[in-house]
């Protein structure tokens, strides 16, 4: 039993090496691992741990938190003398929970327009969420401008127009290549003399790791600013849910750069779970406030760290 | 904060010590790092289980080599292992009887579009006549998108028509696929191709899920159709755990001939490399890197083994000092260090000799990653003057023998004796022996300081 359970400590980087590296970080001598065993309920075995962490790998948690997350699950359940494996899952969920719930906080109300940028990397659903964003706003009856501010990739500006069509949400524009403070600008003018309710910037999708064009997204922040005292009032970083550990990188860099206010999680409708953004939660403690769940204009969920936490174990 | 891996296994490997062989006991540790790594750089964490019992299988029993410390033995292993799973260099197209079909697939947002103007730019410029045509009906835009890509590269594009209405992604209901249309839209490019003398047709689509049903059965119809010589995968590099779902799903579908690995122009270490592959079995054709129409490249496995170890192309630079440097000097020296008996200029010039073996600083410092601790050591190494060495080792040649085992007698006198007789400065003599002074301490507190330290701890004048 006790050779099952954690193995000798050559042989892998179980479960319970990382666990005990988290929580003690001092060598442990045989008698304490016996101790610990003890605390364990027999049913809980080797391998009921490794699924726990094995789930938790599979959903892009990444090795840190997910170390980290079954840490503090050994803590609570030593203290608990834990059970069963139902048990333990629902401690492991709690945990989850926690780090997700400790990031959120309430957007902010905002008189005036209210301008929200939105950013990420090439490809994640920048573009469509802005869509999405754009019908759910409009079916609350308010007005909404669209800034085409991707200047940059092919038929970016065609794109947003469809979407803009659609919602009955105007776009304002300029020519491809141009700049894209300058459409920023006249959006938010526009806006400003209608007083129309939302404002929603499209940006063109970059890596956080191109300085260049990070600069280009400070440099439109400090143009809303001008414009529009507190703006841009929400920054939000859209990520696809199959992003793994580079997600970390990507809502650091852009924080940085763009002061980044929460999350957008896209492509939750496939296989990926988008646990990367517990890892942000945890490091960067920012919250997500949205999840794309499909291309439809109706496929834009808020985020409900519940239901997500479930998500992972489905 | 970023400590390379190869750190993290010397340490892992302090305690081994001299000779011996590698145990289940001495590289447990070392293991864990490189599954922590792996699993870092996306690689699927079944993968990764694969791969560290197969290393393990493999390290074990092995001589401990003189020329190599464990931990470079470990990551050699490990190198070969990976270059092994992600195969050759493939940077080829399959052509047959024109017009040779590539039908581009992937998920949304993958990079199919901007891959396939690339493809045809990388074409025209090796002499083909690519068309393409965007059969990608449904998100807003998308055929436009290729047609301002089409242009941007001069390349020749079937557009052929659409209802407006029918660009139906997007909308408030689910709408069915709109299958007919995109078959039309292939058959018309084909026979555009043939009249039109392209020898090549490329397929852009559109981006789907691997689990929708409808569109995956769209893909294959498409694939009976078009008979495509190759069905390329285009995946981003930024993928994470998820990348072995789609890529299994896409090609039990379709059978796919290779992949493309996008956005490979961020710091993604592109883990999903070796999970994609090892899933598909398919090979990494090409890379893209950046969102110009010239950003594709061919697919180098030593370098993307490198990336995803975190550790630049150090691979290349242990097979290069393992095939170079002198294995029985080496061994002396160590043995020399280890038993106490210090080390003297004339080991120090001995060191030398051997990295010049191995080229020129700069290039030595050119194969090092360009993140974490290294950051910044390429801008040093295009400043920094190989003759250094040269000059370092005229010093040494000017000291006397004593001189060479004994530092401290080296007075001011002496020092200007040996900056004339070696055509150098005091300030430079100074320099070199502060310098000697340090490594020497560092041997020291070493202790057990094995020669491989030769790279990590040897600093020169001017670095
Ligand atoms: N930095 C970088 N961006 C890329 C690369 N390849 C594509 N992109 C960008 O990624 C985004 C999506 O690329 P597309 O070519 O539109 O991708 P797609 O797969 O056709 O997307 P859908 O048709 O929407 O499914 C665009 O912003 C491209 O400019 C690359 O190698 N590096
Ligand atoms: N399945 C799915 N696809 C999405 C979702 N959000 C966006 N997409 C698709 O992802 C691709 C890239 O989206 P786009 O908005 O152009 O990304 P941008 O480059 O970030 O603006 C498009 O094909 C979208 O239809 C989502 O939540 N689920
Ligand atoms: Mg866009
Ligand atoms: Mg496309």
């Amino acid at each position: 039993m006790i050779q099952t359970l954690f193995g000798s400590t050559e042989v892998k980087p179980t479960f319970l090496d990382r666990m005990k590296e988290a929580v003690t970080r001092t060598r442990e001598s045989l008698g304490e691992r016996i101790d610990e065993i003890a605390s364990w309920n027999k049913q809980i075995d080797r391998n009921t741990l490794d699924e726990l962490e094995a789930t938790l790998l599979a959903s892009d948690l990444g090795s840190a938190t997910t170390g980290q997350v079954l840490g503090n699950l050994r803590e609570k359940a030593d203290h608990k003398q834990i059970g069963n494996v139902g048990e333990l899952k629902r401690l492991l969920k709690e945990e989850l929970l926690a780090i997700l719930k400790s990031a959120e906080r309430p957007a902010k109300r905002v008189e005036g327009p209210e301008v929200i940028l939105v950013v990420g990397v090439n490809g994640t659903g920048k573009t469509t969420t802005i869509g999405k964003l754009a019908h759910t706003l409009r079916a609350q009856g308010k007005t909404v401008l669209l800034a085409a501010a991707d200047t940059f990739r092919a038929a970016a500006i065609e794109q947003l127009e469809v979407w803009g069509d659609r919602t009955g949400a105007e776009v304002i524009k300029t020519k491809p290549g141009g700049d894209p403070s300058a459409v920023l600008f006249d959006a938010l003018q526009a806006a400003s003399a209608r007083k129309t309710d939302y404002v929603i910037v499209d940006t063109a999708g970059r890596l956080h790791t191109k300085t260049n064009l990070m600069s280009e997204l400070e440099k439109m922040t400090r143009t809303a600013q001008r414009v529009v005292p507190g703006a841009p009032h929400e920054v939000l970083l859209v990520m696809d849910a199959t992003t793994g550990q580079n997600g970390l990188q990507q809502a650091r860099l852009f924080t940085q750069s763009a002061g980044v206010t929460g999350i957008v999680l896209t492509k939750l409708d496939g296989t990926a779970k988008g646990g990367v953004v517990v890892a942000i939660s945890r490091e960067l403690g920012l919250p997500v406030r949205y999840v794309g769940v499909g291309e439809k204009q109706g496929d834009l969920l808020p985020f409900n760290a519940q239901d997500f936490v479930d998500s992972l174990f489905a | 904060m970023f400590e390379n891996l190869q750190d993290k296994l010397q340490r892992a490997f302090k305690n081994l010590r001299g000779q011996g062989t590698l145990t289940e006991e001495n590289i447990g540790e070392a293991l864990r790092e490189l599954r922590l790594a792996l699993l870092e750089a996306d690689v699927n964490f079944k993968v990764v289980k694969e791969l560290i019992d197969h290393i393990r299988e493999k390290a074990l029993g092995q001589e401990v080599m003189t020329a190599l410390s464990p931990a470079d033995q470990v990551v050699k292993i490990v190198r070969d292992e990976l270059v092994a799973i992600l195969g050759k260099d493939t940077a080829k197209l399959k052509f047959g009887t024109p017009p040779t079909v590539v039908l581009m697939a992937g998920l949304q947002g993958s990079g199919k579009t901007t891959t396939s103007g690339k493809l045809a730019s990388w074409l025209k410029k090796g002499g083909h006549r690519p068309l393409l045509v965007s059969v990608d009906v449904y998100r807003p835009a998308a055929r436009e998108q290729l047609k301002v890509v089409a242009q941007a590269i001069g390349a020749a594009i079937y557009e052929g028509k659409v209802e407006e209405a029918n660009t139906a992604r997007g909308g408030s209901e689910a709408l069915p696929p709109l299958t007919k249309e995109v078959e039309r839209l292939a058959r018309e490019a084909r026979r555009e191709a043939v009249n039109s003398g392209c020898d090549v047709l490329i397929v852009d689509t559109a981006g789907r899920l691997h689990i929708d049903d409808q569109l995956m059965e769209e893909m294959q119809s498409l694939k009976k159709l078009l008979n495509p010589q190759e069905i390329l995968f285009v995946a981003d590099a930024m993928t994470g755990q998820d990348a072995v779902n789609s890529a299994d799903e896409f090609h039990k579908k379709l059978a796919l001939t290779g992949v493309v690995l996008t956005k490979m122009d961020g710091d993604a270490r592109g883990g999903a490399a070796l999970s994609i592959r090892n899933v598909t079995g398919q090979p990494i054709k090409f890379i893209g890197v950046g969102e110009k129409y010239d950003a594709l490249e061919p697919f180098h496995p030593d370098r993307i083994v490198g990336r995803i170890l975190g550790m630049g192309d150090i691979l290349s630079l242990i097979e290069k000092a393992e095939e170079k440097i002198d294995k029985k000097k080496s061994e002396d020296f160590a043995k020399k260090v280890l038993a106490g008996d210090g080390f003297s200029l004339d080991d120090f010039r001995e060191q030398l000799r051997q990295v010049k073996k191995l080229g020129s600083l700069s290039s030595i410092v050119k194969m090092m990653p360009s993140v974490g601790p290294f950051a910044g050591m390429q801008k040093v190494a295009d400043n920094f003057d190989d003759k250094e060495l040269v000059r370092v080792e005229a010093i040494i040649n000017s000291m006397t023998d004593h001189e060479r085992g004994h530092h401290e007698v080296i007075n001011g006198s002496r020092r200007k004796r040996i900056a004339r007789g070696s055509g150098t400065s005091v300030q430079e003599v100074n320099q070199l022996l502060r310098q000697y002074a340090q490594m020497k301490k560092m041997f020291k507190s070493m202790g057990r300081g094995k020669l491989d330290r030769r790279f990590a701890g040897f600093k020169m004048p001017g670095m």
